[in-house]
């Protein structure tokens, strides 16, 4: 089975990438853009069983960094 | 005196560390990041590079090496423990120093030489200085960018633990300008410029001098 980590910096820090393609699409005149952010995602191959619980701690031990980052795990 | 330098696949500064800390009178010793013994060991620097080539995140990895318990063990038992760039990101992903650092403000690599303002004492990288001396002292980076939460900012801030700050432009956008803190005893701390660049005459700046000194100066002589 495979979980996918989608990692983002947390709201409140600055994306200059996001806020530059934010702009971009905006003056594309995809005028319904509020906000882009840039982030990560880490796809993990697990054996079956593996709970939510499991990948969510590795989030927390290594994959995101609570002080910067905000994660969701996803099963795909 | 014996001052362990670690060196994990990526690092590239450990030679300019070592050569620096010898010039002082130290006697430093690298040392490979899967070393499990730094008993002989007074203390600790972890230099600049890209350890882990900086996957996944700056220090993330490099955290988790097998060298990292024995620094902890050192930070834990008062010995100073000093992160420069690279290493400073090591120190703050390990926990031993808060916060973290993201990537700079204009997305853009900074290397060059940039002031620093002492703004404490109170630190085993800033102890032989005088507050409100500049350093003139180079900064090569291109996540150098220090954030904390709030929370954190202000309690850095309210125990004088920011020990140098960016004076003048702020290159890279770091929180109140911080450019080096430490922790609550003082033993451990990190800054992202390079003091070791500017230890002789010859490289254009011996600014970093006093902060290697004051670390040097910290050392516990090794038992004979």
């Amino acid at each position: 089975m495979r979980y996918v980590v989608s990692i983002t910096r947390k709201a409140g820090l600055a994306d200059p990438e996001g806020t530059t393609t934010a702009a971009a699409l905006t003056n594309l005149g995809y005028r319904e853009v509020r906000d882009v952010h840039f982030g990560r995602t880490i796809h993990i191959e697990v054996t079956d069983g593996t709970s939510t619980e499991r990948i969510d701690e590795m989030c927390r031990i290594l994959l995101a960094n609570p002080v910067i980052e905000d994660y969701i795990v996803e099963e795909v | 005196m014996h001052v362990a330098v670690v060196v994990f696949p990526g690092t590239n500064c450990e030679h300019d560390v070592d050569h620096a800390l010898s010039l002082l009178g130290a006697e430093p010793e690298l040392v490979w990041h899967r070393d499990v013994d730094l008993s002989g060991a007074t203390g600790v620097v972890l230099p600049g590079g890209f350890a882990h080539g900086d996957y996944l995140r700056t220090g993330a990895i490099a955290r988790f090496s097998p060298i990292m318990k024995e620094v902890e063990r050192l930070a834990a038992e008062g010995a100073p423990v000093l992160g420069i760039c690279n290493g400073f990101q090591m120190l703050c992903e390990a926990g031993l120093l808060p916060g973290a650092t993201v990537a700079n403000r204009d997305l853009s690599f900074i290397c060059r030489h940039v002031d620093l303002e002492v703004t404490s004492t109170k630190s085993i990288l800033t102890a032989n200085a005088t507050i409100g001396d500049i350093l003139h002292i180079p900064l090569n980076s291109y996540e150098g960018n220090f954030v904390a939460p709030e929370s954190e900012v202000a309690i850095l801030e309210s125990e004088g633990r920011v020990i140098l700050r960016y004076h003048g432009e702020n290159p890279n956008g770091s929180t109140n300008s911080i450019a080096g803190i430490t922790n609550r005893g003082g033993n451990v701390a990190g800054l992202m410029p390079h003091p070791e660049r500017a230890s002789e005459d010859v490289l254009g700046s011996i600014d970093g001098r006093v902060l290697l000194e004051s670390f040097v100066g910290s050392l516990e002589p090794v038992p004979a």
